[in-house]
């Protein structure tokens, strides 16, 4: 079965790690109606760590979730209003207040390993009758085959679709190749493949249309590449090579291009861009949501924050341990002194 | 001095934990029944090896045999939704209660080192979570000194130490957790987070929890979080600091939205923790299943050496 090309935004989600979570209301209301209008599929909104990541373990939004979703759903014509929902973080209550809100789709993340975690929040969105991805992160900690079989577990419980989700763009594309056969393997026809890819590298691009030739149909993208790390796969060159690539979709590349210069690369006060800080998330497997914690506590303890973002990699942290980065960093000022 | 007899329910990771550590080490309970649902689980395997008394049949399976009469405290290591059945049976005996090992929380929360005398007198406990155990009592420590607005705590622990229960009903351990800080802790808003990790060998259980409070004594505060951990090392020995107590301050101009709150600011105090658990059903690492079973046993010992002390 061929699935349809669907573009989804991720730049008022993801996007919300390179500036601390703080979009005021009113940006995210003009970039949704923007991105609608430019013809993207899908536009995820909320925390950058999903519903209720509000916290001073990942940072406090400028707003709530319910803030930013107020009066969203209404102004799009076609695009979908989606969120995201990281089990042991966000619930099913606070799934449920987003439906209320107009959200009609929602990815539900786990660990590349922990899918198991995800089936009464699946079951609940399609009880709810919510479209559904299953939203498999740190997909380079698990290998093809097993990944698959996590991904198939998320389609029992009701997915439409699941991701490969490289958080620390840490993939080649051989690898983005290998998990995506393994899915397309074992998972049904109808069953849709997802790609979400991070920059570090400066994969973002290829291995999304790696991904797309193994046959992902939902892509993940973002304007100006606006996420966590070295940011997501860009959206407007996304699209510019789709249009090269003669692969249709709904997409206008020249508004998409207007956007991410003109609106979303000034928001950037912390670049989003490959350098040493972000090249060394991919190069260590680090979740990318890390980077902007790990070079607070860098700079508070007198620390190189790639001597910490390793040392998270070696310890093995996964997404959502920010927590482990003030402890990192303690230790390894520890280690300083002793020498 | 006569020991109480008492009767676990649920042959998981947590009842085998607690089976073993009531057999060797408690001073006032002695174990008498192990209750199951699977002939076939290990936990009832091990029971029966132990010497215990074991039905396959749910607790209404023990009901009917003649152990129960004697058994005064039943541990409930099922899941919420089957301690709303458990409880409806031991409810209509007088000379029973049941100390609830699941996030079902119809009785109240129970911190032993918190809130054990304002809270045991009644037939039903609630344990909270093995997050809530382990973090708890630092928060209330902090509310001692200064009062607390928030309360926050991320609870990260290896994959293997988590059952199918835990793994089901993931938003309970998060809503019940984010309940008893605010109900025992004494923060005015919780919030709970909960992470699997499945690095091998695996890690450790971790614990962190955030305050933001007034602005207060940080010595004090220091001071009273570290009286508080050897309140909770008395029953739970690898319960240590990881690293001391970290302070940041949140300037009145730069506060942060805290949702159900709104703009806040205060003192912002870091407390790390590692449960490293004492070996007895998981390995080490489970340190949310000992913190877990030390306070559930550590509150059934005391309830029972009370109840000597009246008889």
């Amino acid at each position: 079965m061929n699935h349809k090309i669907y573009i989804q935004d991720v730049t008022l989600r993801d996007g919300m790690h390179p500036i601390q979570h703080q979009y005021k209301k009113q940006q995210i209301k003009d970039i949704a109606i923007a991105l609608d209008k430019a013809g993207v599929d899908a536009i995820e909104i909320s925390h950058g760590d999903g519903l209720t990541g509000g916290s001073f373990n990942y940072g406090f939004g400028a707003h709530t979730d319910w803030e930013w979703l107020e009066g969203i759903a209404e102004q799009l014509n076609h695009a979908k209003l989606t969120t995201l929902l990281i089990p042991g973080i966000g619930t099913i209550e606070d799934l449920k207040r987003a439906r209320d809100l107009g959200v009609v789709s929602v990815r539900v993340a786990t660990h590349s390993t922990e899918a198991n975690i995800s089936a009464q929040h699946i079951d609940a969105a399609r009880n709810m009758g919510m479209d559904v991805a299953g939203f498999l992160m740190m997909a380079h900690m698990n290998d093809a085959k097993g990944l698959a079989e996590q991904a198939k577990l998320m389609e029992n419980y009701g997915a439409h679709c699941v991701y490969v989700t490289d958080s620390a763009g840490a993939l080649l594309m051989d690898g983005v190749r290998d998990r995506i056969k393994a899915f397309k393997d074992i998972l049904k026809a109808e069953t849709e493949i997802g790609i979400h890819c991070h920059h570090n590298l400066s994969l973002g691009v290829a291995n999304t249309i790696v991904a797309m030739q193994e046959g992902a149909n939902r892509l993940d993208a973002s304007l100006a590449g606006m996420g966590a790390g070295a940011g997501n796969c860009p959206l407007e060159v996304l699209i510019a090579y789709l249009n090269k690539m003669n692969v249709s979709h709904h997409s206008d590349l020249f508004q998409l291009m207007d956007l991410a210069d003109d609106v979303i690369r000034p928001l950037q006060t912390r670049p989003v861009q490959v350098d040493r800080e972000t090249l060394s998330l991919g190069y260590s497997g680090v979740y990318s949501s890390f980077l902007l914690h790990s070079e607070r506590a860098a700079k508070k303890y007198g620390l190189d924050t790639r001597t910490i973002l390793n040392e998270l990699g070696k310890r093995k942290m996964v997404g959502g341990q920010e927590d482990m980065i003030i402890d990192v960093a303690l230790d390894l000022v520890d280690q300083t002194k002793k020498l | 001095m006569k020991k109480i007899k008492v009767a676990i329910v649920g042959s998981g990771n947590i009842g085998s934990d607690l089976m073993i550590k009531i057999a060797h080490k408690s001073s006032n309970l002695e174990m008498c029944a192990m209750v199951g649902i699977d002939e076939n689980s290990d936990g009832l395997a091990r029971a029966k090896r132990m010497g215990f008394a074991t039905t396959a049949k749910g607790l209404s399976g023990l009901e009917a045999m003649p152990e129960w009469k004697d058994i005064k405290i039943i541990f409930d290591a099922t899941s919420a939704k089957a301690h709303h059945h458990n409880w409806a049976i031991v409810e209509k005996y007088p000379d029973k209660r049941i100390i609830d090992l699941t996030p079902a929380a119809i009785g109240p929360f129970l911190i032993p080192p918190v809130n054990f005398d304002a809270s045991h007198n009644v037939k039903n406990v609630n344990m909270v979570t093995c997050g809530g155990q382990a973090t708890i009592p630092m928060v209330a420590a902090v509310n001692k000194v200064a009062k607390i607005h928030y309360g926050e705590i991320v609870a990260s622990i290896a994959s293997k130490s988590a059952g199918p229960g835990t793994r089901a009903n993931i938003d309970e351990f998060t809503e019940t957790t984010a309940h008893a800080i605010e109900k025992v802790g004494g923060a005015d808003k919780g919030k709970a987070i909960i992470i699997l990790n499945p690095a091998e060998p695996p890690v450790v259980m971790r614990d962190t929890v955030f305050t933001l409070s007034e602005q207060g004594d940080k010595k004090a505060i220091r001071e009273s979080i570290h009286k508080m951990v050897e309140e909770v090392q008395k029953y739970v020995p690898g319960y240590s600091l990881h690293q001391e107590v970290q302070f940041d301050d949140i300037p009145e101009d730069q506060p942060v939205l805290i949702e159900g709150l709104g703009l806040r600011h205060g003192l912002k105090t870091t407390i790390l923790l590692q449960v490293v658990g004492a070996g007895h059903y998981l390995p080490t690492y489970a340190g949310n299943l000992d913190i877990m079973t030390s306070a559930a046993m550590v509150t059934g010992d005391k309830l029972a050496e009370m109840n000597l002390t009246v008889s």
